[in-house]
């Protein structure tokens, strides 16, 4: 049932995102295809029905509400006005609350639903308060109560233990055609009886014709059913449930009191009594039109007759047949169908244990999922991509021995490998693209963001989005999705300017996000513009110097000035407003972009906005790193931390109070961090003159040097996590095998950074090192 | 033998529940997400029992039985209509085009059972 629950609240998402996007493009105007209100119409038929199987039922209420509104656009009952759209989608909005409540738990605002309730019942003309009852009786209305019968499907052995007791019912049964063209049995509905009680069962065959007059879709034959049974009639009904309409049934439980049971509406009973009435004068015709009456043009005969209206079925035409219209499509049912308890309750026996048996055998083979995608577990695929790494891993290995052993570059050994080496390359770049995915989930969750920010500020907000469909890791995706909705809130709120100020300045009054996602050069770059007022730099400045992050007479080019945003414990809101203050401010973006292996920049222009642009790696399987070596061993200093290299020349570094080092770069004093010693591999501090310092950006957007004793190169490496397979080690992200088949550490920058600032990490780098 | 039942739903959701009340009263279960699947499905499957959504994207409920009950091969198949539709009207049209009985969802394994037990001989 779990598995259940999540494929329903998956299939929410898959659901409200196509309801959301249909509202939208409706809104838009930009298409009147009427299959996008069909769409949008099935999402919440769908989520309604779902819910209703998890007794979700707020849930259910409300996406009924909602239902009955887009069904009245669907029929064009209602035209989707400006207001209309803003009433939907508001309601998308809460029917997506409803539902993250269902899964998550939480409250949800009631007063909100309340609101949004009545606004829908408003515009579908239907009371709100009415409504759930409405719902609940419509169930009843349409007949399967279902199925009060105390009939359990397999064990019904204390069924009619007692045949003395009870009532005798007297059933005459005439099925019409349709029941036969619908694909109903009398012999099923006998059967079904015979489970009540004790059956006796006599076929009227009167009324069939000579061979060659037979209607092979007529109906002519009927039965009378003797039924001792303790069920009440009700019971008796239901199983006619499903016929009722396409036959003449009449059940007499002994009083005498005769009546007429499977044509339920006032005017199926008229037409009835006017065939008794008139039953000497022509049966068939009376019956037919009883029936058509009921069952549209579609239940007289075979299927085919579908196209006939009913106008063409009259009298008229049914006389021509004198006789009721059709065969013995059951020659079993033929003669009379007598079944005592015993016999019956063995069949059903028989039946139950067939039933009851396990299919496991056919349970794979038997889905037909006709479908061009399938879904896989996300632990298979991550498998895979591991066994993908080790792959990449051995070639490369492979590679090396090979070289090592002198083989030249025209061997067949050579081209073999280098087939090798193309196949393992287009096998991992094809396991990446099962984990990636389009942007699209993420973005699509931005314009109810937006609507929603752009209703608590006052502001007129359009947002764009453009390449939705640019694919990338999945977990990138996911943990993407906070930032962005902070980056967005940020542009609404600080970025664009109130509406009346933005016409003041000559400007639309509607302000535009723009939201877009590239591919660049191996890595995925998305953007988030404003068109607002930009950074107010003097601003920025002054509260970074208020904060004490800056000191009054630095001089800081527009760009540092910029970036100071970044810096903990910043926020330019004088008052923390609900929308953008959350107590994180944009050094949380930063830090969770630079965790994916990602960077942010800013560039901002005044008056005309800013742009936000991340930059991250398609996935976190692989990283492209600088090798190098400290204390020799090999570690791996992910590239996308690494600003610059440089040979620091001894005048270059000074000594900075106690151990602390730094170093002058271009007039700026940067820590310098001895990477070998950070991490224990070393006591003493190594000279500066001769290794290689890596100018790298850590948290908070600060730079640093490390120190290294060498670059050994450039290289793609699989990460392999070192938390799964050895621990945390503070100072090192996780680790990865070289070609030569030893164990280098990758580096965690940040980690190392802060660690110099206040201590050694420790002996565990070299413990991990060892192991 | 155990019957073979073909389920019609364009809700993931809805199929596995079928899937799984199906399966554990031992059916054998085909399965389509809308009308035209379905008939694909049929054009080289049989099923004893069809059960059909009725609001379904390219083909629905209604122009789906209308096709199987037009097809030679199928059009004896018993199919019930699994809607959540509670008007009438929609219950007399599935009707009309051909279907033998319905279920109201949200179903009840047993109740499921028991309906295609009352089409299936």
């Amino acid at each position: 049932m779990d598995s259940l629950r999540q494929i329903f609240f998956q299939e929410c998402e898959e659901q409200l995102a196509e309801l959301e996007s249909g509202l939208l493009e409706i809104q838009s105007g930009s298409s009147d295809d009427p299959e996008i209100v069909n769409a949008v119409f099935r999402a919440v038929h769908s989520i309604k029905g779902g819910a209703g199987a998890f007794a979700l039922e707020d849930l259910v209420r409300f996406a009924h509400v909602f239902e009955t509104v887009l069904d009245e656009v669907r029929k064009g009952r209602l035209t989707t006005s400006d207001n209309v759209i803003e009433t939907l989608l508001r309601s998308a909005d809460v029917l997506s609350d409803l539902v993250r409540v269902a899964r998550d738990g939480g409250t949800v605002d009631e007063a909100r639903i309340r609101t949004c309730s009545e606004e829908l019942a408003a515009l579908s003309g239907v009371p709100a308060a009415g409504e759930t009852e409405e719902a609940d009786e419509g169930f009843d209305d349409i007949g399967f109560t279902p199925v009060t019968v105390a009939l359990p499907v397999f064990d019904d052995l204390e069924m009619s233990a007692e045949p003395d007791g009870g009532t005798e019912y007297t059933i005459i049964f005439k099925p019409y055609p349709s029941l036969y063209s619908n694909a109903n049995e009398p012999v099923v509905l006998l059967r079904e009886l015979s489970r009540l009680g004790e059956v006796t069962a006599t076929c009227d065959t009167s009324a069939v014709p000579n061979l060659e007059e037979i209607d092979p879709e007529g109906s002519y034959l009927s039965w009378t059913i003797q039924l001792r049974t303790e069920q009440a009639e009700d019971e008796i009904r239901s199983i006619f449930e499903f016929v009722d309409g396409d036959c003449e049934l009449t059940i007499n439980d002994g009083s005498g009191l005769e009546e007429s049971a499977a044509p339920v509406d006032d005017e199926i009973e008229a037409l009835l009594a006017r065939v008794r009435g008139e039953v000497e004068e022509a049966p068939a015709a009376e019956t037919a039109t009883g029936d058509n009456a009921d069952a549209g043009s579609g239940s007289f005969g075979s299927p085919d007759s579908l196209m006939v209206q009913p106008e063409t079925c009259d009298a008229e035409k049914a006389v021509q047949q004198p006789e009721p219209i059709a065969p013995a499509p059951q020659p079993a049912a033929s003669n009379a169908v007598s079944s005592g308890d015993t016999e019956k309750r063995g069949s059903g026996q028989a039946e139950a244990s067939k039933a009851a048996a396990p299919a496991k055998n056919d349970n794979k083979s038997a889905v037909t999922e006709a479908a061009q995608t399938i879904r896989v577990d996300l632990d298979r695929v991550d498998r895979l991509m591991n066994l993908v790494g080790e792959l990449v891993i051995n070639q490369a290995m492979l590679s090396q021995r090979l070289s090592e052993a002198g083989l030249s570059r025209s061997s067949e050994f050579a081209t073999g490998l280098d087939e090798f080496e193309q196949l393992t390359r287009d096998i991992q770049e094809g396991v990446m693209a099962i984990r990636a995915q389009p942007v699209k989930s993420v973005f699509q969750r931005m314009p109810r963001l937006v609507r929603e920010v752009a209703a608590a500020t006052n502001k007129k907000v359009r947002l764009v989005t453009e390449g939705e469909s640019t694919e990338v890791d999945k977990t990138v995706i996911e943990r993407l999705a906070d930032p962005l909705t902070h980056m967005i809130r940020n542009a609404i709120d600080h970025g664009l300017e109130k509406p009346e100020v933005r016409v003041a300045n000559g400007k639309r009054e509607e302000g535009l996000v723009r939201l877009s996602a590239t591919h660049r050069s191996g890595r995925i770059v998305i953007d988030i513009a404003d068109d607002g007022a930009g950074i107010n730099r003097p601003r920025v400045r002054t509260i970074a110097e208020e904060k004490g992050l800056i000191q009054p007479n630095a001089q800081l080019t527009d760009e540092e000035v910029d970036n100071l945003i970044f810096l903990p414990g910043f926020s330019t809101a004088s008052t923390i407003s609900d929308i953008s203050g959350r107590g994180v401010g944009m050094d949380v973006v930063k830090r969770s972009i630079q965790a994916l292996g990602g960077r942010v920049s800013i560039s901002s222009r005044p008056g005309e906005g800013s742009t936000f642009t991340l930059s991250l790696p398609l996935t976190l399987a692989v990283l492209y790193g600088m090798v190098v070596t400290v204390a020799e061993q090999t570690l791996v200093v992910p590239l996308t931390s690494i600003i610059e290299t440089l040979k620091p020349k001894p005048g270059d570094v000074h000594g900075f109070g106690g151990d602390a080092r730094v170093i002058s770069l271009r007039n700026n004093f940067i820590p310098l961090v001895d990477v070998g010693r950070e991490l224990g591999f070393r006591s003493e501090a190594a000279d500066p003159g001769d290794g290689v310092a890596l100018l790298v950006e850590s948290d908070g957007g600060g730079h640093s040097a490390l120190l290294v004793d060498a670059i050994q190169g450039q290289r793609q490496v699989v990460i392999k996590s070192l938390e799964a397979n050895y621990g945390r080690v503070p100072g090192i992200a996780a680790a990865t095998i070289l070609g030569d088949g030893r164990v280098a550490l990758i580096l965690d920058v940040d980690a190392v950074v802060a660690g110099a600032r206040v201590g050694n990490l420790g002996q565990e780098a070299v413990l991990a090192m060892a192991g | 033998m155990s019957k073979t039942i073909l389920t019609v739903d364009d809700s993931r959701t809805m199929r596995e529940m079928l899937l799984l009340a199906l399966q554990e009263a031992g059916f054998h279960v085909l399965q389509a997400e809308d009308g035209l699947k379905g008939l694909q499905v049929l054009k080289d499957q049989r099923a004893d029992v069809i059960i059909t959504d009725i609001n379904m994207p390219r083909l629905d409920g209604f122009g789906f039985i209308e096709h199987v009950r037009r097809d030679a091969t199928h059009r004896a198949v018993p199919i019930l209509v699994l809607t959540t539709e509670s008007d009438a009207e929609k219950k007399n049209r599935a009707r009309s085009a051909g279907a033998t009985g319905w279920i109201v969802k949200p179903f009840h394994p047993v109740k499921l059972v028991d309906a295609i037990r009352r089409v299936s001989a």
